[in-house]
């Protein structure tokens, strides 16, 4: 096949290339360029997105002995990504920007791309697997659950999964180093990325803050009752704990978390422990990476984080929203997330959570 | 799979005339700054290949100072006339809108670091000065007028400048000219042109890498950038690259350019390229131009594709800018010429070298129809 690897400056794009060179396939390296003003030097924890990453990218491509080019995905991924996630938190969701990047940049914007170019697919350095089921490719975690990437790749379609290529599912982030070495690939020991790629200090209240404003709002507790005042609700997140700055106590003592966040009021709601356990979820922009769901009750699992763990469920749709019910209550879950529902190992689909109860 | 090199405008191989004086040279021992024997017999080279290049530029050989590159000539020669125009009480540089990013990355930097008024020159839609407007600017602000700085061919279009009129107009005025891409391609005397300093490279004319040449007026004096030794008239100093002076020389003095047989390419390239794209628009087709560069719009495209798929098909070609991140950029040089952002960025640069031939001529532009559908498809994307 002839095929696009997303390189990203990164050790895990760099193999995924070299190992799709050594499939066979005729691969060209694209490094996307996202940022429109790049930091020429890498800070911090984050891995992608500066000059001298897009220098990696190009280094690993010579080595690998395939062509390069950068493509420049600035506008698409400022609109796509970047005022999707202003938007989400001005609304009081929490956004996950990766998830939408992969929706909307690297296997629609680049895939399209690419498959206009006369290439029959993306190559990335994802760790998740596909298999080729009765009815074509099937998403499925990958083997080194530590590291497995499925969640952000659920919004796929089976159109995109169809002309997606992740030639790392099968080997932990260990090897994979190891690999890298082997090959000669200077990012072998290159830290993995952190945080979001387009906050350069890490700093995401501060980011928010700057393009958000700060609008001061009552922190109230769950009779309304005013008991605080917060800086900007949507650096809050539901289940939040710590940096409430309340200094009117519970009658008991106990703890307060952040229960609600209410962007139009500008009101962030605070209660008792309790009051965040939620047993149902339901999701809308349902995408699904197999077979539909439809109103038949099923069960299998949904994860609600990147990382996070498989929740036993049952799960269904209800009036076009994906409805997942849990086995045991969860404590705290912001709108915003995506739910992603796992038939075992397999990606079933995803929904973005818009209410909780 | 043939692989064709239509890019001689960015590099062009070397001529084996000036390959082999160079690796001959390179095992001479001598520092041409010695007194000993050693020395001046290095220097003695150094020298011959001075006047050697002094008569191919039209200059004397005590105006030729060697430098490592175009770039390093451009530098020289921008920043050195600005400051002792300063020194007498003038800041304003005047430079043309599509000057190479060696002559606006300077002038934008006087500006930044030490206060010069930049005025940049229009050009016409064909891609040459305004003399009336540069007319206009010196009858009105003559006297402030450190230094002006216009290209002798444009690196994109190919388009000449009307570099002897633009001298005339500037009267007392020094002018600077940039002619890495004419050299050797069309006829250029710097005598005759009367500037008072010209850039050359060697790797455009088959010279190698890393040597290049600002020839300065002899009666001017400016400050220089690189103090040491005191070599080349104290301007530049640094141990003189006396491999590198012998292979650009050799390069110079050789005739392996056929500018006729070159134009004659590029205009069997246009006249195909009309006839199987009718939409492509060529930049700079009305005006005078180098004989070994094509710069094309294919509207609806973006040129960062078309660079990407015609690689594909083993031809490099250029897409004429490219910033460090390697982002493809709209060509200043094209939004000059009233090109639109998009437009600007639906273009290539074709440059014929003196080895091309009209089989590779005709296989580029045989595939190009396939590759601009394909370019146009990846756009609407």
């Amino acid at each position: 096949m002839k095929l696009i690897a997303a390189m990203s400056g990164g050790v895990d794009s760099a193999v995924a290339a070299a190992r799709a060179v050594e499939a066979g396939h005729e691969v060209i390296g694209v490094h996307l360029a996202l940022s429109a003003n790049p930091q020429k030097y890498r800070s911090g924890a984050r891995g992608c997105c500066t000059v001298e990453d897009s220098h990696d990218a190009r280094r690993a491509a010579d080595v690998i002995g395939i062509p390069f080019y950068i493509w420049d995905m600035a506008e698409e991924f400022h609109d796509g990504v970047v005022e999707d996630f202003l938007a989400e938190y001005a609304a009081g969701r929490t956004p996950n920007p990766c998830l939408r990047c992969n929706e909307k940049i690297k296997f629609a914007a680049v895939l399209d791309r690419a498959r206009a170019m006369g290439f029959d697919g993306v190559v990335t350095g994802h760790y998740a697997r596909t298999e080729i089921g009765e009815n074509g490719k099937t998403l499925h975690r990958a083997v080194d659950h530590s590291k497995d990437q499925s969640y952000v790749l659920s919004v796929l379609t089976i159109e995109q999964i169809s002309g997606a290529i992740f030639p790392l599912g099968d080997t932990t982030k260990v090897d994979i180093r190891r690999e890298a070495e082997a090959r000669g690939l200077a990012v072998a020991q290159k830290p993995d990325s952190h945080d979001i790629c387009f906050v350069p200090s890490g700093d995401n209240a501060g980011w928010l803050r700057d393009r958000l404003g700060s609008e001061v709002g009552p922190i109230v507790d769950q009779s309304g009752t005013k008991i605080g005042e917060h800086k900007g609700a949507y650096t809050y997140t539901i289940g939040q704990r710590k940096g409430l700055g309340l200094t009117i106590p519970t009658p008991d003592g106990s703890p307060r978390f952040v229960l609600k966040i209410e962007p139009v009021t500008n009101t962030v709601v605070v209660g008792a422990r309790e009051e965040l356990a939620i047993t149902t979820m339901r999701g809308e922009r349902a995408v699904w990476c197999g077979p539909s769901v439809d109103e038949r009750h099923q069960s299998g699992f949904v994860q609600i984080r990147a990382h996070g763990a498989a929740l036993p469920c049952t799960y269904f749709m209800d009036n076009g929203l994906l409805v997942a019910v849990l086995e045991a209550p969860l404590l705290g879950l912001a709108t915003g997330q995506a739910m992603v529902i796992y038939d075992g190992d397999r990606v079933v689909g995803s929904a973005t959570i818009c209410e909780t109860e | 799979m043939p692989s064709i090199y239509l890019d001689h405008a960015a590099t062009t191989p070397m001529v084996e005339s000036a390959l082999i004086a160079m690796t001959h040279q390179a095992q001479v021992l001598g520092n041409p700054s010695s007194l000993h024997t050693h020395g001046r017999a290095t220097r003695k080279t150094l020298e011959d290949a001075r006047e050697a290049l002094a008569k191919e530029a039209g200059c004397l050989p005590s105006e030729v100072i060697f430098t490592a590159s175009g770039t390093e000539a451009n530098n020289i020669a921008l920043k050195g006339l600005y400051w002792a125009g300063q020194n007498s009480g003038k800041n304003i540089i005047v430079i043309s809108s599509i000057e190479h990013h060696a002559i606006l990355d300077p002038a934008h930097w006087l500006k930044t670091h030490e206060q010069a008024e930049v005025i940049q020159l229009p050009v016409s839609d064909a891609g040459v000065i305004d003399l009336d407007f540069l007319d206009n600017l010196v009858k009105t602000r003559g006297d402030e007028i450190a230094v002006i700085s216009v290209m002798h061919a444009n690196n994109e279009t190919g388009v000449i400048q009307p570099i002897g009129e633009v001298v005339r107009i500037a009267g007392q005025i020094p002018v600077h000219t940039d002619a890495v891409q004419s050299f050797k391609k069309v006829s250029l005397s710097f005598s005759s042109l009367g500037v008072t300093a010209m850039s050359l490279s060697a790797h455009k004319i088959g010279g190698p890498l890393g040597i290049g040449a600002l020839i300065l007026k002899r009666t001017v004096e400016i400050p220089s950038l690189l103090h040491g030794g005191g070599q080349e008239r104290e301007i530049r100093s640094g141990t003189l690259n006396a491999p590198g002076i012998i292979g650009f020389t050799a390069a110079a003095t050789s005739s392996y350019y056929n500018a006729d047989a070159v134009a004659a390419l590029r205009d069997r390239f246009i006249s195909s390229l009309q006839a199987l794209i009718p939409e492509a628009i060529i930049n700079g087709l009305s005006s005078e131009r180098l004989p070994g560069i094509v710069n094309v719009t294919f509207p609806g495209t973006q040129s960062d594709t078309l660079l990407l798929l015609m690689d594909g098909e083993h031809i490099s070609c250029s897409t004429g800018s490219a910033c460090s991140a390697g982002v493809h950029e709209a060509s200043h040089v094209l939004l000059a010429m009233g090109h639109s952002e998009i437009t600007a960025q639906s273009s290539l640069r074709f440059s014929f070298g003196a080895a091309s031939t009209p089989s590779e001529c005709d296989f580029v532009v045989s595939v190009l129809p396939d590759v601009i559908t394909r370019g146009r498809a990846a756009n609407l994307t």
